[in-house]
């Protein structure tokens, strides 16, 4: 049996709305990934050296403060500096359409609007490490 | 019966018929026999227990504060659609702080880069808020400030800033929310612990009770529960479990029950399931008389009335189809309307992709107008009142809410319930229920998971830029240098000393204001003196 996907969820920022983030936390445990939820009030820098130190194949960032394009970009390039290139980084929470292109060059693979499902998470984070795999 | 028995053979379109996830079973009908205790228990509008109204007039004496929660970016241009929605007919201002104000950081601090400006207005001193209000006379409007961590810097710069315009400040209007315990629940602003926290809040509550009678010293919320997932019951539960250890605490200081009761006021959202909301409402007032009366022994009518403001729901909005959001927030408006509301905030329809734009607000606004001149549900008191449904509803929300409200009272309270997860545990496990509901299609969201369009074309919403945080970093920085240093610290130790003592920190907090300590300096005060508080990790 393969390896369990392993998931961060934190809030980058000071937005305190985790509903989202806690709500997929708990999905993609139920989906049989192993998640670390490490909460609210977090600096990219805290994120990033979390990741490293608990080995995960995923970051998953909510933002709905508006502060998607400080933090986001930050946090994953952090992440590629400290040595975490590997890691797949995804976001979701309050973010406009038009912002979504400057997220991806700046790594986050996958923004997850409102009113995603939690398999369509589930299922997308699974088919990108795949095809990384290959 | 016969036509019972006919009625029993027809099909219906579902097996079982609930409020909402998990809500309360709802009959094909309703008839007398459903509320059999009714005639005592709804009464007359503005009669103990005030389930009909507070008023026995309702709407009829005056409508409803139409408050709409606004601010973002600089003051100037939060001023600017402050003065925009005044001259659209708005009754009430509604102040949205950015989260540094909010949880007691500059807009230099490392931890303020990318939120200045962006879901709320930066303040950072009393320049910034005299400035808010410029041209805005602070003595003759009603204000609704949302700040709780933050609150005893916040209305003490309200304040300052009133006198400078020579407003008399025992008679301002208005709210600060000031509810910190729902901060531990759900929205996360708390800088501090419960417990210094709850003393933060009394002080408040008792410096209004003494300095300002006419302004509603605390707001205790239940929206920001249901934001995070909370059923009616549970958002009514544990907002009046809340509001009890607030009493609670205040008599522990030793103030009198009618001294300080009557300026309470409480905040509830609004769901798309009208009749459901209705009956919470109406549960509410019921309850919260009840306690007052039986648990507190008050007999003066103003200390039992629960007087609320009601925001429409920001969840409920949806990113697919941003238009169908105008029509939820009709049924929400309407909903706060039918219950009994005193002021109410009517979401824009473009929340769920960005900060309202101005045409998304003035719609927002409109629909309110449009209930209160043109719907005619305005021009009697508690219309559904005696409507076998809404009262067996509204008795039934009354027995689910005090269970509730008897399993944290057997916890210890509120303060207890929160300490040890039971609440925060409770509303996750109804988020996520919820959630389960909608992907699996019981629960229908329209253009969601039913009545899905392809290919939609988003709106255009609002900006914050860069420059707004340059711009206020900058400002602040001037004011660090053109201000008396030598007084700020001067009144830095003060506010340390006080909060390190018994005294109410209100006047300390006055002074330190009018000397242009900041936001973040005055918030380090008090972290020196209390420490900071860490939520344990509840999924």
């Amino acid at each position: 049996m393969d390896k369990k996907i392993r998931v961060l969820v934190a809030k980058p920022g000071l937005d305190g709305h985790d509903r989202g983030a806690k709500v997929v936390a708990r999905g993609l445990r139920d989906a049989g990934m192993e998640v670390i939820y490490l909460g609210l009030r977090l600096t990219p820098e805290q994120i990033v050296d979390s990741a490293i130190q608990e080995d995960v194949d995923v970051v998953g960032l909510s933002c709905l403060s508006g502060a998607h394009m400080a933090l986001l970009p930050k946090t994953a390039s952090l992440l590629r500096e400290k040595g975490g290139k590997d890691i797949l980084v995804v976001a979701g929470g309050i973010v406009p359409s038009k912002d979504i292109p400057q997220l991806t060059k700046a790594g986050i693979a996958r923004v997850f609007g409102p009113g995603t499902p939690i398999a369509e998470i589930a299922n997308s984070i699974r088919t990108t490490l795949e095809g990384k795999k290959r | 019966m016969a036509e019972d028995k006919k009625a029993k053979e027809m099909t219906e379109r579902k097996r079982e018929f609930r409020t909402t996830v998990d809500g309360i079973l709802v009959k094909r009908v309703y008839t007398p026999a459903d509320v059999e205790s009714a005639p005592e228990q709804i009464g007359l509008p503005g009669e103990y227990p005030f389930t009909r109204h507070i008023m026995p007039t309702g709407y009829r004496g005056r409508l409803w504060t139409m408050r709409q929660y606004a601010g973002f970016g600089t003051v100037e241009e939060t001023n600017e659609r402050f003065k925009y929605l005044y001259k659209q007919g708005q009754t009430g201002f509604s102040v949205a702080f950015h989260l540094p104000t909010q949880e007691g950081y500059d807009s230099d601090h490392p931890l303020a880069a990318g939120e200045v400006g962006k879901c709320g207005v930066a303040i950072d001193s009393l320049r910034n808020m005299e400035r808010l209000w410029e041209g805005i006379p602070l003595a003759e409007v009603s204000t609704s400030m949302t700040i709780n961590a933050t609150a005893p810097i916040i209305l003490a710069m309200y304040i300052a800033a009133a006198e400078k315009q020579g407003a008399d400040k025992s008679k301002l209007n208005g709210t600060v929310q000031n509810d910190i315990l729902k901060e531990y629940i759900a929205r996360n602003t708390y800088i501090f612990g419960p417990t210094p926290s709850m003393r933060l809040v009394t002080d408040i509550c008792a410096y209004c009770a003494e300095a300002m009678p006419q302004w509603n010293s605390i707001s205790i919320s239940g929206y920001h529960m249901r934001e995070a997932g909370a059923t009616a019951a549970q958002e009514a539960a544990f907002t009046l479990a809340n509001g009890i250890a607030y009493v609670q605490a205040m008599i522990d200081r030793g103030m009198e029950v009618d001294s300080f009761a009557p300026r309470f006021s409480f905040f509830f959202a609004a769901y798309t399931n009208v009749l459901e909301e209705v009956a919470k409402f109406r549960a509410l007032r019921r309850i919260w008389a009840k306690i007052m009366k039986e648990r507190f022994g008050t007999t003066n009518p103003r200390s039992m009335m629960l007087r609320y403001h009601v925001q429409t729901d920001g969840f409920t909005l949806t990113a697919q189809q941003p238009l169908n959001n105008i029509v939820r927030v009709t049924l929400q408006a309407l909903a706060a309307v039918l219950g009994g509301c005193q002021s109410l905030h009517t979401n824009s329809f473009d929340e769920a992709l960005a900060l309202p734009s101005e045409e998304a607000v003035q719609v927002a606004l409109r629909t309110q107008q449009i209930i209160a001149e043109e719907s005619g549900v305005a021009d009697t008191v508690d219309p559904l009142g005696g409507s076998y449904f809404v009262e067996c509803l509204t008795n039934q929300l009354e027995v689910k809410i005090m269970e509730y409200i008897a399993e944290i009272d057997k916890i210890g309270g509120a303060l207890k319930a929160i300490e040890k997860g039971y609440v925060q545990r409770e509303i996750a496990n109804s988020a996520y229920d919820y959630q389960k509901a909608v992907d699996s299609g019981e629960q229908v969201v329209v253009g969601v998971n039913k009545y899905v369009a392809a290919g939609e074309e988003m709106p255009e919403t609002l900006e914050i830029g860069e420059e707004t945080e340059v711009r206020q970093v900058e400002s602040l920085r001037r004011l660090r240098r053109e201000r008396d240093n030598k007084k700020v610290r001067e009144m830095l130790d003060r506010v340390f000393t006080v909060a390190r003592s018994d005294e109410n920190v209100m006047p300390a907090m006055i002074e330190a204001v009018k000397a242009y300590a900041t936001v973040g300096e005055i918030s380090d005060a008090l972290r020196k003196a209390f420490g900071e508080y860490r939520e344990p990790s509840i999924l």
